[in-house]
């Protein structure tokens, strides 16, 4: 007889190694050569300071802030699967108003976008939220419909409203130099966005654990039914705010992509982060401080990963499949301790 | 006017079909208290499956492997989901993710990385005599690829089945109450594993319609979101197949509608056209609030 623990431990390690094996039983199958492809992976997350500075980093950013973002919702057991709507709607409202006030200095208009694009994210979010408080919409359907939503509504403002000048490229032009978040020296594309979302991570670690809203929040998502009736406390409105934050984190992300990495809006500007974001939390157990080590972690294997198909001609989208993997070696030892919240209807 | 009433029927019922096939597939995996989200993956895996069975053995070889990929894809899920009691939201949205990683590795490894048109065999429609031949509706409901036929038939079989049978019943009790029923002698998770094969069944063969009967080729990604959405339609359908098949027709007849306004000429932005199914489940799903009742065990974990 072996305990439960040992056995979500064996259950873990197995899907683990299974992972393992599949992936490059995978790639064997595909016709790469495995050898190469994992050189370069390594070379292209940590082989370097280069590496490790303007690509693990530079993609960890935005995978830590989705990451906290999801984080957030799943601790108050608010099914968020819509970090990636949040992200583009975030991403389309930091620009929007980084072209628009395009001649202020810098230290008003970087605040006006982040803020933006929290804001966006967070009224994305809100829709769900409001489906899901007033109408018990299962919010994992509808953040996932508003995740195409958001796709639609970028690739309508690139390819119009928002389309550079010359109508050539569906993307919006640059955004001004004042817009742009400055980085860590000349050589590396690292930018104060990853300091801003490590900053965010520990302030919201800080917020969950000592104050009376994350004493809430943690006790809605423990059990919203002994929260409501023991606690007094106003179940649907923690959860609301959750969803809001949750929303706003996700997009504080994008506005930080477009003004830290791509400095524009284009159509695919997201490679999946919010789905990423669902890996990155639930490694980090929902734990806002450890989101930053899985969200570094998932950085490298998506920086790895670019250099993989660079390099070894190995399709990038395969880190899919790793990153699945994990999640379901996650849930398997877990048992997870998120309950779902509202069923629909 | 009748010649674009007869298409839009005719584009109601295409769009319906692999909707109502997979929402068929959930409804019986959602009424033994499961809920599949993984479902979007199962539906992609299908149309992967089905790519590679027809271009290389045929079109049957075609619907065999798809089967064949979205039940192996349902059982990664109900190893989870039901072996390890892990989290059905986590766990399906996994499934999904890992379907969209082989998919699209496989596809790059084996078609190349352009895409290049493929050209695979195709189930093309089958007029029924007579009925085809009825006005208007007529050749939209009945001169369709089989597949669509085999939609028609398992809709009443899945209620007869569902509501006329002891073993139905017997899986109507494990959505409401799974511990009564394993009470009443009900082998639960057997009962689970067999719904979640035939949800894998039906989502399958969902996605081989969108490859054989419909575009005739492979993209990446190309379940979009129809998976969700047949989730979505089994609320608005109310867990019951009749209200399924309306709930798919009419969600069919609203994209349709799409073709219609393009057809008029109006100057829309064609993004509002695609986005239109989305904003549809949207609003379903608002419009049915507090009228439905979903099985009272549905997605639990904390039962045997």
């Amino acid at each position: 007889m072996i305990s439960a623990a040992s056995r979500s431990r064996w259950i873990s390690f197995g899907v683990l190694t299974g992972l393992a094996l599949g992936v490059g039983a995978l790639l064997r199958a595909s016709g790469f050569a495995v050898g190469p492809a994992l050189d370069a992976l390594a070379r292209g997350s940590l082989g370097s300071w280069y590496a490790i500075g303007s690509g693990t980093l530079v993609r960890a950013t935005p995978l830590i802030l989705t990451g906290l973002a999801v984080a957030v919702a799943f601790r108050a057991g608010v099914f968020n699967i819509g970090a990636e709507g949040q992200f583009l709607v975030g991403a389309t409202g930091g620009t929007a108003i980084a072209l628009t006030m395009h001649s202020a200095p810098a230290v008003l208009l970087i605040p006006a976008i982040l803020i933006a694009g929290a804001c966006a994210g967070a009224a994305w979010a809100w829709i769900a939220a409001v489906l899901r408080a007033r109408f018990h919409v299962l919010e994992v359907i509808s953040t996932i419909m508003l995740n195409f939503l958001a796709a639609y509504l970028v690739s309508y403002l690139v390819r119009g409203p928002m389309q550079e000048p010359t109508h050539i490229y569906p993307q919006t032009v640059s955004i001004a130099n004042a817009a742009r978040l400055p980085r860590f020296g000349g050589q590396t594309r690292l930018h104060i966005g990853f300091v801003i979302a490590v900053l965010a991570c520990l302030a919201t670690w800080w917020a969950i654990r000592y104050t009376a809203g994350g004493f809430r929040l943690r006790a809605v998502g423990a059990n919203p039914h002994a929260a409501r009736t023991a606690g007094q406390i106003d179940v649907d409105r923690v959860s609301t705010r959750a969803f809001l934050a949750s929303g706003a984190l996700a997009g504080l992300a994008g506005a930080i992509e477009v003004c830290g990495v791509t400095y524009a809006l284009y159509e695919n500007i997201s490679p999946g982060y919010g789905y990423t974001a669902i890996a990155v939390a639930l490694l980090a157990r929902l734990n806002a401080a450890a989101v930053i080590a899985t969200g570094i972690l998932f950085g490298a294997l998506e920086a790895g990963a670019a250099a993989m198909q660079r390099d070894a001609g190995v399709p990038s989208v395969v880190v899919s499949v790793v990153e699945a993997g994990i999640i379901l070696a996650l849930v398997a030892a877990q048992r997870t301790q998120i309950r779902l919240g509202a069923t629909s209807a | 006017m009748s010649a674009a009433a007869a298409a839009f029927v005719e584009a109601t019922v295409r769009t319906a079909t692999p909707l109502a096939l997979a929402a068929l597939g959930e409804v019986v995996v959602e009424r033994a208290g499961v809920m599949n989200i993984s479902l979007e993956g199962v539906i992609l895996g299908g149309a992967f499956g089905a790519l590679v069975g027809a271009s290389h053995g045929g079109l049957f070889a075609g619907y065999a492997a798809a089967l064949g990929c979205g039940v192996l894809l349902a059982l990664v899920f109900g190893l989870f989901a039901i072996a390890f009691r892990a989290d059905q939201i986590i766990t399906g949205t996994a499934v999904t993710l890992l379907a969209v990683g082989l998919t699209g590795t496989l596809y790059r490894a084996l078609y190349g990385t352009t895409g290049a048109a493929l050209s695979i065999p195709t189930s093309g429609p089958r007029a029924v005599p007579w009925l085809s031949s009825v006005p208007v509706v007529g050749s939209g409901f009945f001169n369709q690829p089989s597949v669509t036929y085999t939609a028609y038939v398992a809709i009443p079989i899945v209620w007869w089945w569902m509501y006329r049978t002891h073993a139905g019943l017997a899986l109507r009790a494990i959505g409401e109450a799974p511990a009564a029923a394993a009470a009443a002698g009900v082998r639960v998770d057997r009962v689970r594993w067999m719904a979640i094969t035939f949800g894998g069944v039906m989502g399958g063969l969902a996605g081989a319609t969108l490859v054989l009967a419909q575009a005739g080729t492979f993209a990446e990604g190309m379940s979009a979101g129809r998976g969700f959405i047949a989730i979505a339609i089994v609320v608005v359908g109310r867990w019951h197949p009749i209200g399924i098949a309306l709930a798919a027709l009419m969600f069919g007849a609203a994209s349709a509608l799409q073709f219609l306004l393009q057809a008029l000429g109006l100057a829309l932005p064609y993004q509002l056209f695609l986005a239109l199914p989305y904003v549809l489940t949207l609003a379903a799903l608002a419009g049915v609030a507090g009228r439905v009742q979903a099985p009272a065990w549905l997605a639990r974990t904390d039962d045997a």
